[in-house]
């Protein structure tokens, strides 16, 4: 499969506080963080809760059902690695599954009209050389997932 | 610190389109900037005696006063990231440096030479003919980078495509914002867009940047610099300019806040919003007066939209009507209801991150503005919506 977006985008190298997410991804698995204490789900990755402040947690494999919190399509390159690839996409993708944290993601194989806020889309796996990417491509209808309101 | 502070000089250089300044270097720009606004107060530049800043600025406060020949550095602040969010607390931390008696004249500066050293906020660009710096990342960006989130313009779009979903936002209205700054700057010699009026009609047909954004959704690269000098209210009595009081200022935002224009993962609500509504509470707290009171605005414009969420979050209309309240033309200055970024601000004046907004409303005070407001008093400043931490000041024609 072509990557979505070009392979030499800037990246930062995982870090002490988000390299489980990071090898999940490299396993095929998406994971949130979850405080062990009091159970607050967290994303982006971070040290401890902000709830509780509890440093232990787990690192939750979720499903791959989200639904689109909002979009952008972006047509002005603003990095020489992108100037052959626009427009492409940026979403947010609303975690149901995980208290509705929110993942920044792109949604492929659709047409430009159909990427609407509130379209219901599965997980799928970018392998690059070095890392893995969560991607997202419209749910089928029959896979249509209600979005739990506790986030 | 409520009215005891005032800004008593202001100075810039010229503002020339991206990589239009060539002849000189950015530091020669900030300290250009510094000594027209010590001209302007009549203060000798020797006497300056703090500095703050914001969004990095490059030129550091140790460097700016030994080429000053400043006799002693007392203060220097410099507001944590946050981009031109910041730029109201610099102000203000200016102010509170001088009520704390921990400096007596303190000047804030932001100079930007974005054709020597790269656009603010680029990830990766490099300027013609100088060796970019390794870029400089915040962690947030990690989720962001390789997902192609990579300019302000793509994640302040998502803020306000959610607002658009939510409140039925469109894109028509935002070109309010953007045909009432031109029509400013076609009154402002100054400005990098005189002679270059806009219609609607030009602004909803222009190139898209990142949708729903356009062309003339987004501020404008400018290279340039400027600065203004603050001293007490006291000691501005006996200065040559009119005062121009700090009547209130406020900075910081939502505590959940953190990173979200690279992270988009604050709480919704407030979300999508400008993250401006808890430093507006503290900033009217402060001022003892309201959005009614207030006769003129200057709000950073990163981008048109975002202008609409930093009208709801200051008070000057209900959340989600940001869009209808900008429709009958009441940011047309100088006779709107509430003209808005009167001398163009960064969409059509000028982009030196927000500091030009301040400028103008000091102007607005004096009475010098190129599209002055009749007998006003009262002016809001607000920084970059969006971002973590933004900033509001309410200035006071002394």
């Amino acid at each position: 499969m072509m990557p979505y977006l070009p392979a030499d985008l800037p990246r930062l190298p995982p870090g002490r506080d988000d390299a489980p997410w990071w090898e999940a991804l490299r396993r095929h698995q998406l994971v949130v963080q979850r405080c062990a204490a009091c159970g607050t789900w967290r994303h982006p990755p971070a040290p401890l809760c902000a709830r509780c402040h509890a440093t232990a947690c787990g690192w939750e494999p979720v499903g791959g059902h989200g639904r689109v919190f909002s979009y952008t399509w972006v047509h002005h390159a603003t990095h020489p690695a992108l100037a052959e690839r626009v427009p492409y996409n940026v979403a947010l993708v609303e975690l149901p599954d995980a208290g509705g944290v929110r993942l920044v993601s792109n949604v492929i194989d659709l047409r430009p009209d159909e990427l609407q806020v509130g379209l219901a889309v599965e997980l799928v796996f970018e392998d690059l050389e070095d890392v893995t990417l969560p991607r997202f491509r419209p749910a089928p209808l029959s896979a249509g997932h209600a979005p739990d309101s506790a986030g | 610190m409520r009215d005891r502070v005032a800004i008593v000089g202001v100075g810039e250089t010229e503002y020339r389109p991206w990589g239009g300044i060539t002849d000189r270097s950015e530091f020669q720009l900030a300290c250009e900037a510094i000594l027209a606004a010590s001209a302007d107060a009549g203060l000798p530049p020797h006497d300056l005696d703090g500095f703050a800043s914001y969004a990095n600025d490059r030129n550091d406060a140790p460097r700016l006063a030994a080429a000053l020949g400043c006799a002693e550095l007392r203060f220097s602040g410099m507001v944590w990231d946050g981009g031109g969010g910041g730029v109201c607390a610099a102000v203000a931390h200016a102010a509170h440096a001088i009520h704390a008696g921990a400096a007596s004249t303190v000047v804030v500066v932001r100079a930007l030479c974005q054709g020597q050293f790269g656009r603010f906020g680029r990830i990766g660009g490099r300027a013609p003919g100088r060796q970019a710096a390794a870029p400089s990342v915040p962690p947030g960006f990690a989720y962001a980078l390789p997902m192609g989130l990579l300019s302000p313009a793509a994640m302040c779009a998502l803020i306000v495509r959610r607002h658009m979903h939510e409140f039925g936002t469109t894109h028509r209205q935002m070109g309010h914002v953007a045909v009432a700054a031109r029509g400013h700057a076609q009154r402002n010699p100054r400005a990098v867009m005189h002679g270059r009026p806009l219609t609607l009609e030009e602004h909803a047909t222009a190139r898209l940047i990142a949708d729903p954004f356009r062309l003339h959704d987004c501020c404008l690269e400018t290279d340039g610099a400027c600065a203004l000098i603050l001293v007490s209210a006291e000691r501005a009595r006996d200065l040559r300019r009119r005062p121009v009081h700090v009547l209130a200022a406020a900075e910081g935002g939502e505590g959940a806040w953190g990173a979200s224009l690279y992270t988009h993962a604050a709480p919704a609500p407030p979300y999508p919003a400008a993250n401006l509504a808890p430093v507006a509470r503290r900033l009217w707290a402060m001022a003892g007066c309201g959005p009614a009171d207030i006769d003129v605005a200057q709000i950073y414009e990163n981008f048109t939209g975002m202008v609409l969420l930093a009208l709801e979050d200051l008070g000057f209309c209900a959340r989600g009507e940001g869009g209808p309240f900008v429709e009958d033309g009441k940011l047309e200055g100088p006779a709107g209801a509430l003209p808005l970024n009167t001398a163009g601000g960064n969409l059509a004046e000028a982009y030196v991150h927000g500091l030009n907004l301040v400028l103008e409303g000091v102007r607005q005070m004096r009475g010098e503005s190129t599209c002055q407001v009749r007998d006003a008093e009262l002016c809001l400043v607000a920084g970059g919506p969006g971002v973590a931490p933004t900033s509001a000041l309410v200035l006071r024609r002394g």
